[in-house]
């Protein structure tokens, strides 16, 4: 089985958010950048099959050279091959026009995506490519099973869940619950080391342009202090939502 | 040109957000100086719909549709918005309008913008306000595309009533079958779903273990709420992931959250920040959920949470 996971380089969950050049663009100074936490648990459940049923999975990042050292991340964790199209992701419909443009020339049985990621938060790559290749397509994946070609997959929704099933090849959104969090892997040494020796493609971007464009951020306005209310004196909460705040 | 907006139902009534939706569609369609469409799928009652500005209700009802599947709705809805000739298209954010929302931009080649929070604040370019950075952060997007599919974040808009005369078209479409067959799905039954709730009971480590659980469920039973957790308390297992509410969980964007021994890490905010009032009960005052709450109590959790639960009961007695 031939596996692609798409690998988001983002900022990690416990970052400040910070903006520049008059509010354009994101400030990645002092920023540590990480694995999309999505992804990661879908690169993990790849690890999975790759181990107990034989796969060979290959990482695909559209961006800049700075997200190479997270494409190593993911080669030390034990992908075989990466792939870099080399070019800023201008938003989720250039990305997934890029990976979509790439798979065509190189068929996959699965591609792993996450359910969206946590910096822009576009979810849309996964469903995207699906619809530009035609191909299956589930996101919000919480278990995933292949068998004979055969995909059985849980997805999560609003008050459960869902079992569906389908035919490869198929795109999926995952998300945690996909693994647990105590198995994803903290790549070792040797893994490390490996990860070195591994191949790291860079291609051209292919030629389309993006369809949104970001023209400024803003920071959520200061919060006013909380309003403390002493544990002695809980009708005074209840007065306080009921009539100020009015949500009871 | 109309704008067109999918409304959601379950069981064949129209669901909460699908008012606001309509309430939204019907701002923006005057802004477009338009019209405004709703869908439904298999809906019986729609007539709801008209008090929210919804002149127009496009109707598909079809046994293929009873079960949601991403492909052949959003196969309807491109049917649809042809029919309609509709540029803009008008999407929930429950899980399954996210679902089929990039299947649809592929489809009619239309620009997707989630995670909207408002009308756009200029129509050349087209721009609109949305959260980033997981509720972190705002953003203005411009678009540049003549259709463009609006994914509107929940509780973002409200509801304005504005009641109308609505013409009823009831369509026969071909439906287009997918090639994913869904084989069972649980609900949790008698249960409020966080996406439907208008308040949410989360709970995090300070409850000490999931035998003590029955605290949260009371009191959220006596507020009809959802319940929720923290990540650490759906790692150990103590409450299923489906409770997880945070930056890797399910967003929350509730009226009222009541965060209950949870410290409030930068994760767990950023999932729950788009939630209007948030309570926190916690017996260390310098957790950091006492920052980004707007009311707070520095007590412990079992000695607040029973007598709290007790109180409201009163209230709701008194205020029913």
């Amino acid at each position: 089985m031939k596996i692609l996971v798409c690998i988001s380089h983002v900022p990690d969950t416990t970052s400040k958010i910070n903006f520049t050049d008059d509010d354009t663009k994101f400030d990645s100074q002092g920023v540590q950048f990480v694995i999309n936490p999505n992804d990661e648990f879908g690169l993990t459940r790849a690890m999975w099959f790759k181990e107990k049923q034989g796969a060979s999975i290959d990482v695909i990042n559209v961006g800049n050279s700075s997200s190479e050292p997270t494409l190593r991340k993911a080669l030390a964790i034990g992908a075989d091959k990466a792939i870099r199209i080399d070019s800023e992701p201008m938003d989720g419909f250039f990305v997934a026009k890029q990976i979509a443009e790439y798979v065509k020339t190189s068929s996959y049985d699965l591609i792993i995506a996450g359910r969206e990621s946590i910096d822009y938060n576009g979810a849309m790559v996964p469903g995207l490519v699906a619809g530009f290749l035609k191909i299956n397509y589930v996101t919000n994946c919480t278990k995933l099973e292949i068998d004979n070609g055969k995909a059985e997959i849980d997805r999560e929704i609003d008050g459960g869940k869902e079992t569906l099933s389908c035919d490869l090849p198929l795109i999926i959104g995952g998300q945690k619950g996909l693994v647990e969090e105590s198995d994803l892997r903290i790549p070792n040494m040797r893994g490390i080391m490996q990860a070195r020796q591994k191949p790291l493609e860079v291609l051209e971007a292919f030629d389309f342009t993006s369809n949104t464009n970001t023209v400024k951020f803003y920071k959520p306005e200061p919060k006013q202090a909380v309003k403390l209310v002493s544990a002695d004196n809980l009708d005074e909460l209840i007065n306080l939502l009921h009539n100020e705040a009015k949500v009871l | 040109m109309s704008v067109l907006t999918y409304i959601e139902s379950s069981n064949g009534k129209i669901k909460k957000n699908g008012l606001e939706l309509a309430s939204y569609s019907y701002e923006l369609a005057k802004s477009l100086n338009t019209d405004v469409i709703a869908l439904t799928i298999n809906t019986e009652d729609v007539n709801e719909l008209s008090n929210y500005g919804i002149s127009k209700i496009v109707k598909v009802n079809n046994n293929l549709l009873n079960k949601f599947n991403a492909i052949s709705f959003a196969d309807v809805i491109s049917k649809v918005s042809n029919h309609t000739n509709s540029n803009h298209i008008v999407l929930s954010s429950s899980v399954d309008s996210k679902y089929l929302a990039p299947l649809l931009a592929a489809e009619i080649n239309a620009a997707y913008v989630n995670n909207v929070i408002g009308l756009p604040s200029n129509l050349a370019p087209f721009t609109i306000k949305r959260t980033a950075f997981t509720n972190k952060a705002f953003s203005d997007s411009t678009v540049n595309s003549e259709k463009i599919i609006i994914g509107l974040s929940n509780n973002s808009f409200g509801l304005t009533e504005n009641s109308v005369e609505s013409v009823i078209e009831e369509l026969n479409l071909e439906i287009q079958k997918p090639n994913l067959t869904v084989k069972s799905s649980e609900k949790v039954s008698g249960q409020i779903s966080i996406a439907d709730a208008d308040i949410v009971v989360s709970a995090g480590r300070g409850l000490k273990g999931p035998e003590n659980w029955n605290l949260i469920e009371d009191l959220a039973s006596t507020l009809g709420a959802a319940t929720a957790c923290s990540k650490p308390v759906s790692d150990m297992g103590w409450r299923p992931h489906s409770e997880h509410v945070g930056q890797t969980g399910k967003p929350v964007a509730t009226n009222l959250y009541i965060a209950i021994g949870i410290s409030g890490a930068i994760q767990h905010l950023a999932g729950i920040n788009s939630s209007k009032i948030k309570v926190v009960i916690n017996n260390d005052p310098e957790a950091p959920f006492f920052k980004a709450a707007d009311y707070g109590v520095i007590g412990d959790a079992f000695d607040v949470v029973p007598r709290l639960n007790e109180k409201l009961k009163q209230f709701k007695a008194q205020n029913s």
